[in-house]
């Protein structure tokens, strides 16, 4: 029971992180009906950079942590700015094969410099090794993934119902050509979503390091999550992502624990099952 | 004149195997990617169905030919057959199912759908060799006189032949009553409803028809090199099929022949330099390509030729 206990923390865990990862493509596939195949190449360089400053210039973790998240929106507003914005009326075609090139490109860089090997970091000593909770031993980076992106969850909801921006947002994404209408600025509000979903990336990618793993094929990798958490929880909430994505994690985790031989074949199957029976999650904008 | 520039290419393809024997393998790759890259052209050129998971048919083309010839039964043109008719069969058992999804979720569809089948034949080790990939694969002579050498002599003209027999068949499927409502389904899709065409049941065709070419370029790739592995099924692979056709040009039969080409040699110079060489490159060509719209090679040639 302990064990099990344990293992679904971990679940828990990476669901939490899958969701600051995929958030980002939530909304940006909603707005902009954009297929961006290359949102987890922005968790990928958040994570080295973390990577990076910790191992290499002996940063302290937090702040390597935030150096990550402003890198990944710095990446993710200029390629938004100068690449992003010419496939927004291309055909899902186009958009595939740019998204797709970016993470070549991405990749094999990083490959590059770091080489392709998975990359490990020093966690700092408050946030290793266990404590003793009712008998069930909990891993004390766990607790602070699982606090630190419930409180991510909790901001994002709340500035998105509560906010004047998310209210904007939300009309955004109802529906594009109305919201243009009553005159809100649609592409900026893309522009600012898009950049704030980069830098969610790269604090999952930060974070992740130490639970998904991080090696220059991580965006395609967990291309298939981010795509499983938006197909899933649809476009317009905060909590429909999350919920799945928190599904996936514990699923995923507690498959791969206690059976090991079916491997990912599961998630894959639960993907295509999903998007056979909940279309909507994803098409509402595009119908 | 029109008849002279489409011989010129199999005219080539002929003297390259006279011009370059120490480049049969790299020839027979090209053959092979070729006619992957005209199977993504009927179906993402013609009918305008963008599918992420084109690998899951040339894959599952290669692990029925490898296993056959693995199995006893060597024999290649009939076992290329087998593995078009298993790949049609996949195409026509999923094709309602990507179609029904619709658009972006068709598209994710295809993705999982080549992802399950991968990991599929990972995880069944004691049927495709898992990760080592199908060992023992022994393919018998063509038509049981020309053996497959060590040169890739039987090799590269058997791919050949069989690119150029099924090139022409493209070219009458396209050319067909059936394969215009093709294109006038991804002209506008509700016109077409609209004239009569029964959208739905033309796209699974098309994506049928797609699947079984697709099903042979894998078969080939498996009796050519007595190989067949993960790779073959890989996401990688579905991705350079649409770079191939891109980079040649959407919806002309020769620009999947000229992109795939360009790409083989590419990819044969860069990585020799290094494998994140290549990488990079690759990923550079596909943003370009997407940034430059789908005319490709094909459509820059013609560009030129009307000035």
């Amino acid at each position: 029971m302990a064990a099990f206990f344990s293992v679904f923390l971990d679940g828990v865990a990476s669901g939490m992180l899958l969701f600051v990862l995929a958030v980002g493509l939530s909304v940006t596939l909603g707005l902009m009906n954009v297929v961006n195949l290359a949102h987890g190449a922005f968790g990928m360089v958040g994570g080295y950079v973390c990577v990076v400053l910790l191992n290499d210039a002996g940063v302290p973790f937090l702040l390597a942590v935030a150096a990550a998240v402003v890198a990944a929106a710095a990446l993710g507003w200029v390629l938004e700015r100068t690449l992003y914005v010419r496939i927004y009326r291309s055909d899902h075609l186009e958009q595939v094969l740019f998204s797709i090139g970016l993470v070549f490109i991405l990749g094999a860089v990083v490959d590059w410099f770091m080489g392709a090997r998975q990359q490990l970091i020093q966690l700092p000593e408050w946030l290793s090794g266990r404590v003793e909770f009712a008998g069930v031993g909990l891993g004390r980076y766990r607790i602070f993934l699982i606090l630190l992106c419930g409180a991510v969850v909790a901001a994002l909801h709340f500035g998105l119902v509560r906010t004047r921006f998310g209210a904007r947002l939300r009309a955004a994404v109802d529906d594009g050509v109305v919201a243009r209408a009553m005159g809100l600025p649609v592409p900026r509000i893309f522009t600012l979503t898009f950049t704030l979903g980069s830098a969610l990336a790269g604090l999952g990618g930060a974070l992740g390091v130490e639970v998904l793993g991080l090696d220059p094929t991580f965006p395609l990798k967990y291309m298939v999550y981010f795509l499983i958490v938006v197909a899933v929880g649809g476009t317009n909430t905060v909590m429909g992502p999350f919920l799945a994505a928190m599904l996936l994690g514990v699923v995923d985790v507690l498959g791969k624990y206690y059976v090991p031989q079916v491997g990912a074949f599961v998630i894959y199957t639960a993907m295509v099952v999903l998007l056979l029976l909940r279309p909507q999650g994803l098409l509402k904008k595009a119908a | 004149m029109r008849a002279l520039l489409h011989g010129l290419p199999w005219v080539a393809a002929v003297g390259a195997y006279f011009a370059f024997p120490e480049f049969l393998p790299l020839l027979s790759g090209i053959a092979i990617a070729a006619l992957f890259a005209l199977s993504l052209d009927i179906l993402v050129g013609y009918a305008g169905v963008v599918t992420l998971g084109h690998a899951a048919f040339f894959g599952l083309g290669a692990y029925t030919a490898g296993i056959l010839a693995q199995q006893g039964w060597g024999e290649p043109i009939s076992g290329l057959l087998l593995a078009m008719g298993a790949a049609a069969l996949l195409g026509a058992v999923t094709a309602p199912l990507v179609l029904r999804a619709g658009d972006l979720a068709g598209l994710m569809v295809t993705l999982g759908i080549s992802l399950m089948l991968y990991e599929a034949a990972n995880k069944a080790a004691f049927v495709t060799g898992g990760a080592d990939g199908l060992q023992g694969v022994e393919v018998w002579p063509v038509l049981g006189i020309w053996r497959f050498d060590l040169w890739g002599r039987t090799a590269y003209l058997y791919s050949l032949a069989v690119l150029f027999l099924l090139f022409l068949l493209a070219m009458l499927i396209v050319r067909s009553p059936f394969g215009l409502s093709l294109r006038g389904i991804r002209g506008n899709a509700r016109r077409a409803a609209a004239l009569g065409v029964p959208v739905k049941r033309r796209l699974a065709a098309a994506y049928a028809i797609a699947a079984a070419y697709a099903g042979a370029a894998g078969a080939l790739l498996a009796q050519t090199t007595q190989f067949a592995s993960l790779d073959a099924l890989s996401f990688q692979r579905s991705a350079e099929g649409l770079l191939m056709l891109v980079l040649g040009g959407l919806g002309s039969l020769y620009g999947a022949l000229l992109g795939a080409t360009a790409f083989t040699l590419a990819h044969h110079a860069l990585s020799e330099a290094s494998p994140q060489f290549w990488q990079f490159w690759f990923g550079v060509a596909l943003v370009v390509v997407a940034l430059a719209g789908r005319g490709g090679l094909v459509g820059l040639g013609r560009r030129l030729l009307r000035r």
